[in-house]
């Protein structure tokens, strides 16, 4: 159960989107979030969708992942379809009136689907970052990006170097956590049945353990670093630097010219014959 | 050849603490302990759980201070803090653990770790990563995860971002205990390469006795103190000594041992496989001579 989370998975190619620089991709998948919050109109979503699909073809990275990215906030999707179903207020007369408390109006359905796929477009698309740049190269990116920080004494390389840590360490304590249960298991511990309550008691045996290793590793780990002379990002280099080319920047402005595109649909053609507009 | 680790008079104690944190008494770890190593040298040291074996060697590169005494890394004195990084890289440090000591999700970017650190000229990063890759023959695998390596093959890259440092001597606290036999051996072959081949001292903390009867010089540690510091032969032909203290004797040793005890007239230190079967196999063939 816990080998299938796929959210910061990375996937090794070689295509433009694999090979683009990390920090110019981190940049433009948050364009990409204030773009789908920008697009107010169902034509700026198909053409957010649109953009979004072709990045994956170009990237190479199968249907499948991207299915299998969107399982876990489903249920997500559904709270926030039946919340706009039922609480959205329109101006005419509603589709469904039961004794003046549950109210669907035409409105609500619109802005359900609206919001639905809002929210899938935006898993989807910032999944692509984590597929195709691997985690050393995102947390160099964040250190990069964020290093004017450190001028405010923000804790820039910490944060990188626990970020690296965190994603090593995430396959070894999933392996560990594996074999705990199975100890405790073969103790008689029953960790599948039971209601919700019984079910996270039962995981106590399960986690306190986990804890214990996990406190040992890392003190063993930061003998090791130190053994390895690490003394922090003070006067640090790396062995593979970030560079960024002639795509890097093209790529940017490919994005910037979306993004134009994107605000002067909103601008004229505001409703496109569809009765709706974000509150 | 001039000693690369001189450890002198050396005295280390833990304290013992009651439930609220008191200090109720004190053990002692080490117990005036002085061990030289000189340069070269592929030096074993043995001992049970709970000998004091691996706070030695912590001290070697200031890892641990020593409570009186002195340890000097190359003349230098682990105390002085000002020289700690040139200590550290001096003397590499393996663990026992390879999930452990591993820091990044990549292994070449692992073996960067320590030259990183150093802030070394990242083309001389690339180049020496890549050579200890090699050294330690883990160069196909550069860029893997560690987690999809087996127990030998992260210990070996464990090395490889020690020895990328290029120090000039590496202690090894029980690299084999965790790693099935396959690992285990590969280990042992990475470690006797390091030595014979590039002419970096061993310092191998082990329980093993096959291991430490391939090292050239093998102390045994007991209750802090050193019990034996000899060449191999010499030290597992003291069977009885041996056992007493907890530590077994490697198989051929204790075959000759027993064939002894029933009354043959046979050496007591045939240590290595080989010069016991060839011992064996002509005692035998000589034997059936006779009769004949």
């Amino acid at each position: 159960m816990l080998k299938d989370i796929t959210i910061g998975q990375f996937f090794p190619g070689n295509s433009l989107i694999h090979r683009l620089d990390s920090r110019f991709k981190i940049i433009m998948d948050i364009a990409y979030v204030v773009m789908l919050f920008t697009a107010s109109n169902y034509l700026g979503l198909v053409a957010v969708g649109l953009f979004m699909i072709l990045l994956y073809i170009m990237s190479g990275v199968g249907l499948r992942l991207v299915l299998k990215s969107l399982r876990p906030i489903m249920p997500l999707i559904a709270i926030t379809c039946i919340l706009n179903l039922f609480f959205i207020r329109g101006s005419g007369e509603p589709l469904l009136n039961i004794g003046g408390v549950i109210m669907i109006y035409p409105e609500g359905i619109t802005t359900s689907i609206f919001m639905a796929v809002r929210i899938m477009f935006l898993i989807i698309g910032m999944s692509l970052l984590t597929y195709t740049t691997s985690p050393i190269e995102l947390t160099d990116a964040i250190e990069r990006l964020l290093s004017p920080l450190k001028k405010l004494h923000f804790p820039v390389h910490e944060l990188a170097m626990m970020m690296t840590i965190a994603l090593r360490f995430i396959p070894t304590l999933i392996e560990e956590t594996d074999k705990i249960m199975s100890a405790q298991k073969a103790r008689g511990a029953n960790l599948d049945t039971g209601g919700l309550m019984k079910k996270a008691k039962a995981l106590i045996p399960v986690m306190i353990p986990l804890f214990v290793s996990a406190f040992k590793r890392a003190n063993e780990l930061a003998l090791a670093m130190e053994c390895r002379c690490y003394r922090g990002g003070e006067g640090r280099t790396r062995m593979k630097q970030l560079h960024s080319g002639l795509k890097d920047y093209i790529a940017l402005a490919v994005m910037a010219l979306f993004f134009a595109e994107l605000i002067l649909l909103n601008i004229y053609i505001p409703y496109l014959g569809i009765p709706y507009m974000v509150p | 050849m001039g000693d690369i680790i001189k450890a002198e008079n050396i005295i280390f104690e833990y304290p013992v603490l009651d439930e609220d944190g008191n200090e109720v008494s004190r053990t002692r770890v080490l117990d005036d302990v002085s061990l030289c190593v000189p340069e070269g040298q592929f030096l074993a040291v043995l001992g049970h759980n709970g000998s004091g074996k691996s706070t030695l060697a912590k001290h070697f590169n200031g890892i641990l201070l020593p409570m009186s005494g002195s340890v000097t890394v190359d003349g230098m004195d682990t105390k002085d803090e000002s020289r700690i990084y040139d200590i550290r890289q001096t003397v590499g440090m393996v663990f026992q653990n390879p999930d452990n000591q591993i820091v990044a999700t990549i292994v070449e970017e692992d073996a960067a770790f320590a030259l990183e650190n150093l802030g070394v000229e990242p083309k001389e990063i690339r180049r020496r990563v890549d050579e200890a890759l090699k050294t330690v023959d883990m160069y196909e695998y550069r860029e893997h995860s560690p987690h999809q390596l087996s127990g030998g093959q992260k210990q070996r890259v464990a090395i490889a971002g020690i020895i990328a440092m290029r120090p000039r001597c590496i202690v090894m606290d029980e690299p084999t205990a965790m790693l099935d036999p396959k690992g285990r051996k590969e280990i042992m072959k990475t470690i006797k390469l390091l030595n014979r081949e590039h002419g970096i001292t061993v310092v191998l903390i082990t329980h093993y006795m096959e291991e430490a009867a391939q090292a050239d010089r093998v102390v045994v540690i007991d209750k802090g103190k050193i019990l034996l510091d000899d060449v191999p032969k010499k030290i597992f032909s003291q069977v009885e000594l041996l056992r007493s203290v907890g530590l077994d004797v490697p198989q051929t040793i204790e075959l000759m041992y027993e064939l002894k005890k029933s009354g043959l007239d046979v050496p007591d230190d045939l240590l290595y496989e080989e010069e016991c079967a060839e011992y064996l196999f002509d005692m035998l063939t000589a034997d059936v001579g006779d009769k004949k």
